[in-house]
């Protein structure tokens, strides 16, 4: 084969693969894009023209009915409250606890590794039932509960996310710190530090782009979370946004229109999350999964 | 204390040389820091032990006792009554929902096995290529993936809706006695919101994969295209076999998603007809007036017993290093 | 932490209230211990100033109340009731709304970990059943007070099996045929009133175009309304109701008779029903005019927006049975309950005496949009609205009233585990072996363990 007919069948197959892509990544996105075009048109117009059509009026009604009917801003503080104390205290158990097993050895470290990858990977409704007891036996002190337990608690919910994410995230941390090289330790022993001075002053920072990938992942995950919530909270009031938005498709039944800004209402977070952050969200899904 | 420093830097190995190669010392890993200070040992027993004892509370302690749970006809309140294996053998004679959720849940792994995870992996594959726009590519595909299950079931409500959805309206079904019912007719509705978990599955998966083939030495490439492989038998006789770790891994987690399979099926219609799933039946037996608390632990723990072999395959598969 | 809204003072007090009740109660919840800060002072307002003189000289004092009611206009209503009775009694109230579902599905955690002193609820083994667990407190005092408001019935519904009463019953709802009046004047329909009439009717609409009934059974429940109603028709309320509590047999010959009737009818059904929610079904029937009637509660209506005063209801057709002089019908009882442990008795069961006069039970129906009547028979019907009044005369009707199978029978055989399913398998595939259908029934409900 010539080169010129070579580089031409070369072009030819890059072409279909771009088109190949191209296709796949529209009929990818086209499902948001429904639901973004769908939110942009008050009920009224697509009943009158159907939903496919093209035409009628194009506002931020929706947008705005939703959030001011849904009460989405009391739901975002919600998840706000449990979110951000919920992601720092999971970096930190879970830093503290690779730092212990990674460069320190000890008898247990294996099998402490395994449970808590372990917790890590099982399905949620196993463990809900006496969960949901422990939360109610367990004294919790005002501030934080204003019912004397875990229940119906935003420290309830928080402390379940962070268990339950800790397998990962240690796992992940743990993966890391063991590529620190051993010498630090050992300069800081000859230094006269003690652990914790290690811990908190030299592999800490240097552990920065493994937290920076993990906190992009957990704020996505428990914020996508709506399991918890359902179960281990009574108060409407407190729900975060996920597990609220059965609030919104209760009472916005009949008006896909509503439910869809709402929806996407719900998404931006995350996606500005994913935007601003890919590479770090990539960065900490692939730590945890490739070794080494 | 002095002492004790002052005896640890005595017996402790030197530092490699200064700007040196991060030399692995051969010393065995027992030996070094055998001698800590008081101080310094109960730090580190808190710092392992704190996060621990989450866990076992928080995790370990339920999932024993929804084990022992699963023993008892407690319905939530009242004294807890012991009964054997009664629940086990009510779930497999006389619960309906039983067999068709633990069908429902294999067809979920065949299909993110054999549907979505290769499709995954194709992409993946596609995209290592450095095209043009192939960070594009990989954000749109890659996008579901960043959204709660809660907000995909609506989206994919609205194109499934008998009357007002996109599938229905394109396809001019939408009169009463004329309309598909997509998350309705038992028939359907399984596979309807298989296609709407894969839509998220197939990003999550490329990621992975692209991550693992963007670690492949590229000299074994190039080693092939020297040999004269073309790009589909370097794969699959090169790259394939070098990713067998990305591979497993990509496995356990195929079998770990559909086995955790629940939110959408959920939101759904709390996973009644056609879409019963286990975890939706033991939320439904947990949650709501009537709690059977014994009879939903039992169906946990036939979950729990099916994902645990994946989940020690999984343990022995990455912690092999530790382990040897 | 910026959530708990509630003013420092006010937790501190329910913490210690809730510790000191913890440790002195001891065994049973049955009887609430009084909670220790019996002089707390009220929190913010202050009563306002009341038209009428107070019902009864109840102490001033904060308690809570659960709703479930999440949608606007019964939410509304709700305020509209509690506002009548803050001001009636000097009680000051706290509402707090919790999402229809998620209220019922968690209503046993709910009453088992700190719930508000009042709690919404409904009649039936559906209180019956908690009242058993403990878990609510006796209101025989409560009852003393308001018995001269309600009937003789109305007592039997809020009685448990030990014989107190633990609910107070606020207002009900039949569950009827529900049509356009104006799409019956246009097509020239007649109101059916046997089961002829009724296929002919159905028949015609058919011919017509329109869907005969409307029908949307996505929640698992509205399937029951028609269950209920044909097995009343065919089989007697004694029957019905024996069946709901276990001491029939659902292999019974008489309720295949039911399902086999059913299947005969779900032509007349729109169908698709598995696939669709009750709302959607609703505006079908009642807005679209898509379909000519809608069998489900009056609480359908609500759902019409502003065709409402549009929508007139008949009975179900009667069967031409033995039965047909009972005139049986669905008509749910909701209203509140004590829970076992309240933060603040007094004010809280001063609360449900006034929610037992007629006064405030109108102050729930008349709120705007709500469609379901006063349960007293005193309660003065001038005000009702037609569609209100309708109703009435189809409750005075009526000779015996149930309260709907998933309130009748108990929760875990009707819930989505047990009836739901079963109903939806027979919408599913009608023509089944019954036989089998109705014994995997029965197997099912005799795998449940006893109720105590």
């Amino acid at each position: 084969m010539t080169a010129g007919a070579a580089a031409r069948q070369k072009k030819l197959r890059r072409a279909g693969l771009q088109a190949f892509l191209i296709t796949m990544s529209v009929l990818w996105v086209a499902p948001i894009l429904w639901a973004l075009y769908t939110s942009f048109r008050p009920y009224e117009e697509t009943a009158r023209l159907g939903y496919v059509s093209i035409g009628g009026v194009y506002n931020l009604d929706n947008y705005i009915t939703s959030w001011t009917q849904g009460e989405l801003p009391k739901y975002f503080l919600n998840t706000v409250v449990i979110l951000v104390p919920a992601v720092i205290l999971v970096l930190f158990l879970a830093s503290m606890m690779a730092f212990t097993v990674s460069r320190y050895s000890w008898r247990f470290n294996l099998i402490l590794l395994m449970l808590f990858t372990a917790a890590n990977l099982l399905p949620q409704q196993v463990i809900i039932t006496p969960l949901f007891r422990i939360f109610l036996a367990l004294p919790m002190v005002a501030p934080l509960s204003d019912n004397g337990v875990l229940y119906d608690q935003y420290i309830g919910i928080m402390v379940i996310h962070v268990a339950f994410q800790l397998g990962f995230c240690t796992f992940v941390l743990s993966n890391y710190m063991k590529t620190l090289p051993k010498e630090l330790n050992e300069a800081a022993v000859v230094d006269g530090a003690s652990v914790w001075k290690t811990y908190w002053t030299i592999i800490l920072p240097l552990t920065r782009p493994a937290l920076a990938a993990l906190a992009t992942l957990q704020v996505t995950w428990i914020y996508n979370d709506f399991f918890w919530a359902l179960v281990l909270m009574k108060s409407g009031d407190r729900m975060p946004i996920t597990s609220a938005m059965n609030n919104l498709k209760g009472q916005f039944f009949t008006d896909n229109n509503l439910v869809a800004a709402g929806s996407l209402m719900i998404a931006i977070p995350t996606l500005i999350v994913f935007f601003a952050l890919q590479k770090q969200f990539v960065a900490g899904l692939t730590l945890g999964s490739t070794k080494g | 204390m002095a002492n004790d420093r002052t005896a640890r830097s005595a017996s402790a190995t030197p530092p490699a040389a200064a700007g040196g190669v991060a030399a692995t010392l051969p010393a065995p890993k027992k030996k070094h820091y055998s001698l800590l200070t008081r101080r310094d040992t109960i730090t580190l027993w808190l710092m392992a032990g704190i996060p621990t004892l989450v866990v076992i509370v928080f995790i370990l302690v339920p999932t024993v006792s929804s084990i022992v749970l699963s023993f008892t006809s407690w319905n939530g309140v009242g004294a807890i009554k012991f009964v054997g294996a009664q629940n086990y053998i009510d779930l497999v004679q006389t619960y309906k929902p039983f067999f068709p959720a633990l069908a429902h849940n294999v067809i979920w792994l065949l299909f993110f096995l054999f549907i979505a995870t290769p499709l995954g992996m194709f992409l993946a594959v596609l995209l290592d290529k450095n095209i043009r726009g192939t960070r594009i590519y990989q954000s749109a595909i890659y996008m579901p993936v960043v959204l709660s299950l809660a907000v995909v079931g609506f989206i994919w409500f609205l194109i499934y809706a008998p009357e007002q959805g996109l599938l229905n309206n394109v396809l001019g079904r939408t009169e009463q006695g004329n309309q598909i019912s997509w998350l309705g007719n038992p028939s359907l509705n399984l596979w309807a919101v298989l296609i709407a978990a894969s839509w998220r599955q197939v990003g999550y998966v490329m990621v992975l994969y692209l991550a693992g083939l963007k670690g492949v030495d590229p000299s074994l490439r190039e080693a092939a295209a020297i040999d004269g492989a073309n790009e589909r038998q370097t794969f699959r006789h090169v790259v394939f076999p070098v990713m067998a770790p990305i591979n497993m891994v990509i496995l356990v987690i195929t079998v770990i998603e559909s086995l955790r399979a629940f939110d959408l099926a959920f939101i759904v219609n709390k996973g009644l007809n056609g879409l019963e799933l286990l975890s939706t039946l033991v939320t439904n037996n947990i949650i709501g007036e009537a709690s059977r608390i014994g009879f939903g632990s039992a169906i946990a723990v036939v979950l729990l017993v099916i994902s645990v072999g994946p989940i020690i395959f999984y343990l022995f598969r990455t912690l092999r290093e530790e382990i040897q | 932490m910026v959530g708990l809204a509630a003013p420092w003072r006010r937790n501190g007090l329910i913490t210690l209230a809730s510790l000191a009740i913890i440790v002195s109660a001891c065994g049973g919840g049955a009887s609430p211990t009084p909670a220790a800060p019996s002089a707390a002072p009220p929190a913010s307002e202050a009563p306002a100033a009341s038209e009428a003189p107070p019902a009864s000289a109840a102490p001033a004092g904060d308690t809570t109340l659960g709703s479930n009611e999440s949608d606007a206009v019964p939410k509304a209503a709700v305020a509209a009731m509690v506002d009548y009775c803050q001001t009636q009694t000097g009680v000051n109230v706290k509402v707090n709304t919790t999402d229809h579902n998620t209220f019922q599905n968690q209503i046993s955690s709910y009453l088992q970990a700190k719930p508000d002193d009042v709690a919404k609820w409904f009649a039936g083994n559906r209180v019956r059943f908690f009242a058993a667990q403990g878990l609510l407190s006796p209101i025989d005092d409560v009852w003393a007070e308001i018995e001269k408001y309600m009937t003789p019935g109305l007592k039997v519904a809020s009685t448990a099996a030990d014989g107190k009463t633990y609910f107070v019953p606020v207002y009900q709802y039949p569950w009827v045929v529900l049509y356009r009046k104006s799409l019956f004047t246009e097509k020239g329909y007649t109101i059916p009133k046997t089961m002829d009439e009724f296929k002919a009717l159905g028949d015609k609409m058919k011919a017509d175009g329109l869907v005969p009934l409307a029908f949307g059974d996505q929640d698992g429940w509205p399937a029951m309304g028609t269950f209920d109603i044909l097995n009343m028709r065919m089989n007697g309320y004694t029957f019905h109701m024996g069946l709901m509590n276990g001491t029939e047999k659902w292999s019974d010959p008489r309720v295949k008779a039911v399902f086999e009737k059913w299947a005969e009818l779900l032509p007349y059904f729109q169908e698709g029903a598995p696939g669709r929610t009750w709302q959607d079904a609703a505006k079908l029937a009642l807005v679209d005019k898509k379909a000519g009637m809608y069998f489900l509660g009056t609480f359908a209506n609500e759902q019409a927006g502003e065709n409402a005063p549009d929508v007139g209801f008949f009975p179900f057709p009667l069967m031409g049975t033995q039965y047909d002089s009972e005139n049986a019908i669905d008509a749910p009882i909701d209203g509140f309950m004590l829970t076992g442990n309240p933060a603040n008795p007094e004010a809280a069961k001063a609360l449900l005496k006034c929610f037992g006069t007629p006064e405030a039970q109108l102050a729930y129906v008349l709120s705007p949009g709500l469609t379901s009547v006063a349960v007293s028979p005193l309660a003065d019907t001038s005000k009702y609205t037609d569609v209100q009044k309708a109703q009435a005369e189809i409750l005075k009707g009526a000779g015996f009233i149930a309260q709907f199978l998933d309130r009748d029978a108990r929760a875990d055989f009707a819930g989505p585990s047990g009836m739901q399913g079963f109903l939806l398998s027979f919408l599913n595939d009608p023509k089944q072996d019954l036989d089998k259908f109705l014994g995997e029934i029965q197997a099912y409900y005799d795998t449940l363990p006893p109720q105590e």
